[in-house]
C-alpha cells in the first residue's frame, strides 16, 4: 500500500512543476507575442495561475509537516489576484495613452487612436467639477 | 449586519481588516487582538474620503457562486493564452471592444475590470470619463459581439444581481 506522505509528495510536485511551467509560458508570452497590448496578457493570466499553483504546493507542504492549517498563502493569493489586473489596467491605460503600435491586424478602431479625439478628452476633463 | 455608526463608517471593510491582520500575524493574543482591532477603526476613518460609494453585498450566496466561476475561468482562461503562446503557427486576431458598461458604481465596474483581466484572452485596458464604455484588449477574438455578450451573461449580470439590485 502506498503511504499518504508518498501520494502528498507526488501532489505537491505536481503544483510546483504545473506552476514553474505556467509562470515560464507567461514569461515566454512575453518575448513571443507580437504588440505590446497582446504581451500583457501574458503576465496578466498565466503568471497568476503559475503562483497560484506554487501557493497551493506551499499550503499543502506546511500543513502537512508542521500539522494545522497553512493559510497565510491565502492571503498572497488574494493580494496576487486583487493588485495584478490593477497594475496591468493602468499598464494598457498609459499605453493607449501613448498611442503605442499595434500589431498590424489588430481590428478594432476606437476612440483612444483617432488623433482629434484627444481634444474631446480634454474638454471632458474641464467639464468635471 | 452590523450597523453604521459615525465612528465605524464602514463595518464590513474593519471586519476583513482585523481578520486580514490576525491571519498575517498567525496569532490570536490579547496584544494583536487589541492592535488589529484598532488599526480596522482607523484605517476607515482616515481613508473615508477617497471611498466613493460603499458596496453592500446584497446576495452572499451569488458572489461566492461568482468567485467559484472566476476561478474556473481563470484555469480555463490560462491554457487557452498558453496554448496561443506556444503554437507559434496560431493566426491570432486581436481586437479592441467597447464594450458597453450598465454597472453604476465606481466599486462594482472595478470588479468588473479585473475579472475581465483575470479571464479567457481579455485585458481591460480603459474606462471612459463617462463611466458608460470600457475598452477591452482581446487576445483572439473572431466575434466581437459574442465576446460582448458572454461578458454581460457571466459576468456583468451576476455582478448588477449582487451590488446593485
Amino acid at each position: 500500500m502506498i503511504e499518504f506522505y508518498t501520494v502528498m509528495e507526488g501532489v505537491i510536485a505536481f503544483f510546483l512543476v504545473a506552476g514553474g511551467v505556467f509562470a515560464f509560458i507567461g514569461a515566454l508570452g512575453l518575448t513571443h507575442l507580437r504588440d505590446f497590448y497582446m504581451r500583457l496578457h501574458g503576465p496578466t493570466k498565466t503568471t497568476t495561475l503559475g503562483v497560484g499553483c506554487v501557493l497551493i504546493a506551499s499550503m499543502s507542504y506546511f500543513s502537512l509537516v508542521e500539522g494545522g492549517l497553512s493559510y497565510q498563502e491565502l492571503l498572497i493569493t488574494i493580494f496576487l489576484f486583487v493588485t495584478a489586473p490593477v497594475s496591468a489596467h493602468l499598464l494598457a491605460k498609459s499605453a493607449l495613452h501613448q498611442k503605442l503600435a499595434r500589431f498590424e491586424s489588430t481590428r478594432g478602431d476606437i476612440a483612444e487612436f483617432r488623433e482629434q479625439d484627444e481634444d474631446d478628452e480634454d474638454e471632458d476633463a474641464r467639464r468635471l467639477p | 449586519m452590523i450597523p453604521v455608526q459615525p465612528w465605524l463608517p464602514m463595518p464590513l471593510l474593519s471586519v476583513l481588516l482585523l481578520a486580514m491582520w490576525l491571519m498575517l500575524q498567525q496569532s490570536l493574543s490579547l496584544g494583536q487582538l487589541l492592535l488589529g482591532g484598532f488599526l480596522a477603526l482607523v484605517i476607515p476613518l482616515v481613508t473615508q474620503p477617497f471611498w466613493e460609494s460603499q458596496p453592500t453585498v446584497k446576495r452572499p450566496w451569488l458572489l461566492l457562486r461568482y468567485v467559484l466561476r472566476v476561478l474556473g475561468d481563470i484555469i480555463v482562461a490560462n491554457y487557452e493564452v498558453s496554448k496561443l503562446i506556444l503554437n507559434p503557427r496560431s493566426r491570432m486576431s486581436p481586437v479592441f471592444i467597447e464594450y458597453p458598461l450598465e454597472l453604476k458604481e465606481a466599486f462594482t465596474i472595478t470588479i468588473l475590470a479585473s475579472t475581465i483581466t483575470l479571464t479567457p484572452g481579455t485585458v481591460s485596458a480603459n474606462l471612459r470619463r463617462d463611466r458608460r464604455t470600457l475598452v477591452i484588449h482581446a487576445l483572439n477574438a473572431d466575434d466581437v459581439q459574442a465576446t460582448i455578450d458572454k461578458i454581460h451573461q457571466r459576468y456583468e449580470r451576476p455582478l448588477k444581481e449582487i451590488f446593485e439590485c
